[in-house]
């Protein structure tokens, strides 16, 4: 009973935020109530015993991706100010982004509900087995998307060291 | 886990009473529902008394340092002086900031204070006496900690004042190098122990503390820990965000009454919290000095209950800050930047390496002398 209230609580939050990041006027604002749709969705791996997940969603998107939001838009000339509202044309585009992205993601969850139910029995991973998935080589163990994701990310750092650079 | 001594003194005496006497008589729902609102109450208390005495100390030792005083005059020795304070903090008014974005300017505190709370609810203050105990706990308490710096930059921004907003932007840029040296030191105590659990960190380190255990590479992250650690409460000599003489006081200069104690509570109660984490990790927690084979001695020292020996090892670690605080002037923000990315960093990224060839190689304090340690 207490983890069905706990749930819908975090629901409504996600929810409610959500709508509010995307209309919020102020850009500094969005950046707030993105914050606290990150944080209510960590809420939700918690609620499912996935403290791992939850540990690194606040660590990686709440505590990093965040900050470097805020001090992004801190950074940019008068994060205060009122957005304009964008011309018709782009609305329309973006609103069919919205209902492709949607439509993806509703197909994606549809058919795999589940295997989510069967796989969420088993919770509460301790580190050494994350980490002996993550770093083995055999079968539902993950090395190479692992360090693929690696060199993505050092292609990304080099780019930006290279961008920043002065002459 | 069990000592084998007899504790009379323990809390947990006192907390499983309480869990078997309330569920002799209540269904398993209330008497949770029950627990949970006192574990709440109780560290929300402890939270605000902890701040209390912490502020009061700071300001007598800090008196001693520069020869003078302190507070003597309320009560004996100026002992009730932080509770004449804490009263006076909240009878002031708050102050509504013209041309600001409200929202946030009230939000912000609560973040820094929600940070700091989550993680404080999982150190462990004694046996049996922590909130939480993930499995997970090192990882958990750099991700929750790391929130704080949110409130400081939201605060710096909603209060529309120039000085509020570098000292926010420093203070930012701070923090979040810190954050990076003070995981990896943690990080590399982690290869040691061979787990993220509290619990189970603490009683690996029954014989020999972490510290001693890997040697070397123990002490280099002990010690970078403590600056990384330092820096990360914003405290001097790494004060710049408030540098008191060049930006009032930083990214709280417009914040009165209850929500600037938000963040004075927040900032004693981190400088606590990188203590008790150090203690926890480094230091053998709330475990007493134990020594193989010496029974009698060891007997004596169980005889302390737990959270004397964690407040005590903490509280030395905390005057080690003070002094640290008092003793060093405030590093320019250039030097402080190089300090962590170009000598922290490095000599840390090393330093976990050379931890986990002490590891492989059995080159510990424990592999070494089985017998002994």
């Amino acid at each position: 009973m207490a983890q069905q209230i706990i749930f819908f609580v975090l629901a409504a939050i996600i929810a409610i935020f959500s709508i509010l990041a995307v209309t919020a006027k102020q850009i500094i604002r969005s950046a707030t109530y993105l914050l606290f749709v990150l944080l209510a969705t960590a809420g939700l791996y918690l609620l499912l015993g996935y403290n791992y997940l939850f540990a690194v969603q606040i660590a990686v998107y709440a505590g990093g991706v965040m900050v470097l939001f805020i001090f992004a838009i801190l950074l940019t000339n008068r994060p205060g100010e009122n957005v304009k509202t964008e011309l018709a044309v782009r609305r329309v585009a973006a609103g069919a982004t919205a209902l492709v992205g949607l439509a993806f993601c509703g197909h994606v969850i549809y058919w795999n509900i589940k295997k989510v139910s069967e796989l969420a029995v088993q919770a509460d991973i301790t580190p050494q087995q994350l980490g002996h998935s993550m770093l083995g080589t055999d079968k539902y163990q993950y090395l190479l998307p692992f360090e693929v994701i690696s060199i993505l990310l050092l292609a990304c750092i080099v780019g930006a060291i290279m961008i920043a650079r002065k002459r | 886990m069990i000592l084998n001594y007899s504790q009379p003194l323990e809390i947990t005496n006192l907390t499983s009473w309480l869990d078997t006497t309330l569920r002799s008589s209540m269904s398993e729902f209330w008497v949770l529902l029950i627990e949970f609102v006192l574990v709440g109450v109780v560290l929300l208390a402890a939270y605000a008394v902890i701040a209390l005495i912490l502020i009061y100390a700071e300001r007598k030792i800090t008196a001693f340092f520069q020869a003078r005083y302190g507070p003597n005059r309320v009560g004996k020795w100026g002992l009730l002086q932080s509770v004449a304070d804490m009263i006076k903090i909240l009878l002031k008014e708050i102050i509504k900031i013209n041309r600001s974005d409200r929202f946030l300017f009230f939000a912000a505190p609560v973040f820094m204070i929600v940070a700091s709370m989550l993680t404080f609810g999982a150190i462990p203050f004694g046996k049996g006496l922590n909130a939480i105990d993930f499995n997970i706990g090192v990882l958990y308490v750099t991700a929750v900690s790391s929130l704080g710096i949110i409130g400081v930059l939201l605060a710096g921004w909603s209060s529309n004042n120039k000085y509020s907003m570098i000292g926010a932007m420093r203070s930012g840029a701070q923090f979040v190098s810190y954050e990076l040296s003070a995981g990896f030191a943690l990080m590399t105590i982690v290869v040691l122990a061979g787990t993220m659990q509290f619990s189970t960190m603490i009683e690996g380190q029954r014989y020999c503390w972490n510290l001693f255990n890997g040697h070397i590479s123990s002490m280099i992250a002990f010690i970078i820990y403590l600056i990384s650690g330092h820096a990360e409460t914003n405290r001097g000599p790494f004060d710049l965000p408030e540098a008191e003489s060049e930006l009032t006081a930083g990214y709280h200069t417009e914040y009165s009454g209850l929500q600037f104690g938000f963040y004075y509570l927040a900032e004693y109660l981190n400088m606590f919290i990188i203590a008790s984490i150090a203690t926890t990790v480094f230091l053998g927690g709330y475990m007493p000095i134990q020594v193989h084979g010496w029974d009698a001695f060891n007997g004596i020292m169980a005889m302390i209950p737990t959270y004397v020996w964690f407040f005590g090892k903490t509280a030395v670690l905390i005057f080690l800050s003070l002094w640290v605080r008092w003793s060093f002037p405030r590093l320019r923000i250039d030097q402080l930047l190089n300090l962590e990315w170009k000598y922290l960093l490095p000599i840390n990224l090393v330093n976990i390496v050379l931890m986990v060839i002490l590891v492989l190689t059995g080159l510990t304090l424990t592999d070494l002398f089985p017998g002994l340690f």
